[in-house]
């Protein structure tokens, strides 16, 4: 089956869902390297044009990736809630745009996602503008804990990344430190290792775990090795309370950072064997990014933003704690500059809260991308207005390890302010009690440098 | 009262990360907003910075090094930067001058920062080569317009039981000059990044090059003795000290 739309004159006609999906994209580098954009301005709303007349139910029938060659195809489709779906079964994508930004509310979203799949939630992005992904965004309720509670209404939480170059103890416990102080580390405080071994790993687990026990915070803490890493680090003994794994939206994708689903279900049961949570057992933590997969030859044709998409399916099937898009981090052949990065924020964001994740944004670039810190505010301060559920807290969001800006722990407290929006309620709490923000620019004596050993 | 106390000021003795910065309101003090300016302005002018290759090439074989050079496809620095893929193919004249002799191959690829590349390659290289004994490689091969994978078509063309390749990581703020290791067994284009075996941030004030050349000799000893590279081989060796209490 085939579709097609003609506009100013010109028949334009697109063979599959994946190339109308495709040709039906807002521009980026990435889908232009990949060869699938539209070849004109005029076919790009073309096919939007052709989408928005697309039943949902077409989505049920014609896979972008064949379900016999993907496994996160099947996954898919096994999974699809027909009895959530029915709400919206009868309607276009076009028409579903409608009833998103009209009449759909909290409750209704949340019964929605899982008859949702991520093609869908794709498609109706792609015919949405900024101000449509930030405003039905803003309407979806996803609450996760763990040692705290995220994603409550009026809240935006702060993941506290404290890397170093050489995953040294003092530079990991001096930037947790300064990011506490500033309010920072409600979503998790969690460290990219530099090196990905198991030893080093226990030895990062263990000096977090140290940290958030000596100033009694109410957060957990994770190291983002390899989930291989993470599994000898649980057999370890060590105190693992978050799986993370980066992953992506193919079979060939997850292959390429050598993970498999039943490995992430291996990983998961590791970790809720420990029972380290105290309000929740959310135990995984996702990263995702535009771009991935065709990094990994794995794309089979399908645009970066509907594989995207199709990760958090993946994610979905964990029931993860914290799932973020590290949007402008893969570089410029992906998302080119601060538009394309903004533009894919938040449709991530968006596809993301609506199929019913804990969604979060690294707003982010890197160097040989073509933005700056004004396009990250502009970025951050739309998906705090959208409702995201946390950011990041890089010190002076300058990443000495990974090198790339992100958002800085002074970026939160501004976005915070202007919008209103307050920590986890048991993470504000535990900030009262110390004193931190009370004292302005004061270190309280419970939070004393020498209680983490730096003297 | 944008200035931060002494206590917290002193955060920094630990780290090169921004602590201790102070706060105007939610915002930076303006010093500390225009020192990160600057840093950035730096680190876009380092990403279009040519590499040196006669330098390059002098200070290679200074370590006994035969020396050979290849181009990428990607024609200019603005056509590299958005296509990866021609980053990853060698110019077909070049690959078909270089010799099959096996053993290590040795990529040497400008990357994001050929200022890492100028500076770090060859102090690593000197610390690393008696370390690998008969696992060093005689020929550095010097990529211009270069991405990691453009080693898995050197490696195969070299008929390489493995290669490094050393090349320069994107620019950060305070470290334009992060040196990145990459070693992958039996090199061929379509390797994957869980097939490869990294180690990062190689300069001074990020990972010595003592240490570095230290990992980089311990998995390569362990590639050949296992006959694999990626994900499967971790590094195994009991991690330094923790930080006491």
């Amino acid at each position: 089956m085939g579709f097609a739309h003609t506009l100013g004159g010109t028949r334009f006609a697109f063979d599959t869902l994946r190339d109308l999906l495709a040709k039906a994209t807002p521009f980026r580098s990435g889908d232009a390297l990949a060869g699938v954009a539209a070849g004109s301005e005029a076919e790009r709303v073309a096919a939007q044009h052709a989408l928005a007349e697309l039943p949902l139910t077409h989505f049920l029938d014609e896979a972008v990736i064949p379900y016999e060659e993907d496994d996160v195809t099947r996954l898919i489709l096994d999974g699809h809630d027909r009895a959530a779906f029915a709400p919206v079964s009868h309607l276009t994508v076009g028409g579903f745009r409608d009833w998103l930004l009209g009449e759909a509310d909290s409750a209704a979203l949340a019964a929605l996602a899982p008859g949702l799949t991520p093609e869908m939630v794709a498609g109706v992005a792609k015919i949405m503008r900024i101000a449509d992904l930030v405003s039905v965004a803003a309407k979806c309720r996803v609450t996760t804990r763990f040692r705290n509670t995220l994603g409550l209404p009026g809240t935006l939480s702060v993941r506290l990344q404290p890397n170093d170059p050489t995953d040294d103890p003092r530079g990991v416990a001096a930037a947790v430190l300064d990011g506490l102080l500033l309010g920072a580390g409600d979503a998790v405080i969690g460290v990219n290792p530099a090196t990905d071994s198991v030893a080093n790993t226990i030895r990062l687990l263990e000096l977090l775990d140290m940290v958030r026990e000596r100033y009694d915070i109410p957060t957990q803490s994770c190291v983002l090795a390899h989930v291989t890493t993470t599994i000898s680090a649980i057999e370890a003994g060590a105190p693992v309370d978050l799986v993370f794994q980066s992953i992506g939206g193919t079979e060939g994708v997850n292959a390429s950072f050598g993970v498999s689903l039943a490995l992430l279900a291996d990983a998961r049961e590791a970790a809720l064997s420990l029972r380290r949570g105290t309000v929740g057992d959310n135990v995984m933590y996702f990263e995702t990014g535009q771009g991935s997969a065709l990094s990994a030859e794995a794309h089979h044709g399908v645009d970066q933003q509907t594989i995207e998409a199709r990760a958090y399916a993946v994610a979905r099937r964990y029931e993860p704690l914290l799932v973020n898009s590290v949007v402008g981090f893969i570089g410029p052949e992906y998302l080119a500059n601060g538009k394309q990065i903004t533009r894919a924020g938040l449709e991530d964001h968006f596809c993301g809260k609506l199929l019913g994740l804990p969604m979060g944004v690294d707003v982010c670039y890197t160097n040989h991308a073509d933005a700056d810190q004004d396009d990250m505010d502009a970025l951050l301060t739309l998906l705090g207005v959208a409702g995201v559920t946390y950011v990041m807290g890089v010190p002076g969001a300058d990443d000495v390890m990974l090198n790339y800006q992100s958002t800085s722990f002074h970026d939160a407290l501004a976005v915070r302010a202007a919008l209103g929006k307050q920590p986890a309620p048991e993470f504000a709490a535990w900030l009262d009690r110390m004193g931190i923000g009370a004292s302005g620019l004061a270190i309280p004596p419970a939070l004393s440098p020498a209680l983490i050993g730096l003297g | 009262m944008a200035e931060p106390p002494s206590a917290w000021r002193d955060l920094r003795r630990f780290t090169a990360a921004r602590v201790g910065l102070g706060r105007s309101g939610n915002g930076l003090p303006t010093r500390v907003h225009l020192a990160f300016q600057a840093a950035h302005a730096l680190a876009r002018d380092a990403v279009h910075a040519p590499l040196d290759t006669d330098a390059l090439a002098r200070d290679l074989a200074g370590l006994g090094l035969a020396v050979s050079s290849v181009r990428s496809r990607a024609p200019d620095r603005a056509t590299y930067l958005l296509r990866p893929d021609l980053g990853r193919a060698g110019n077909a004249d070049d690959l078909a001058a270089l010799p099959r002799e096996g053993g290590t191959a040795l990529m040497v690829g400008d990357g994001l920062s050929a200022t890492a590349v100028q500076r770090h390659a060859v102090p690593l290289l000197a610390s690393a080569l008696p370390l690998l004994g008969e696992a060093a490689p005689r020929r550095a091969v010097i990529a211009t317009g270069a991405r990691v994978a453009l080693g898995d078509a050197l490696g195969e063309v070299l008929g390489a039981e493995l290669v490094i390749v050393l090349i320069g990581e994107r620019p950060g703020l305070s470290a334009p000059d992060s040196l990145g290791a990459y070693i992958t067994w039996a090199p061929r284009p379509g390797r994957t990044d869980a097939e490869r075996n990294c180690i990062s941030n190689i300069r001074p004030g990020g990972l010595g090059f003592a240490e570095a050349a230290a990992t980089l000799a311990w998995l390569v000893a362990e590639m050949r003795r296992r006959r694999l590279s990626g994900v499967a081989l971790k590094d195994e060796r009991p991690a330094a000290p923790s930080l006491p209490g």
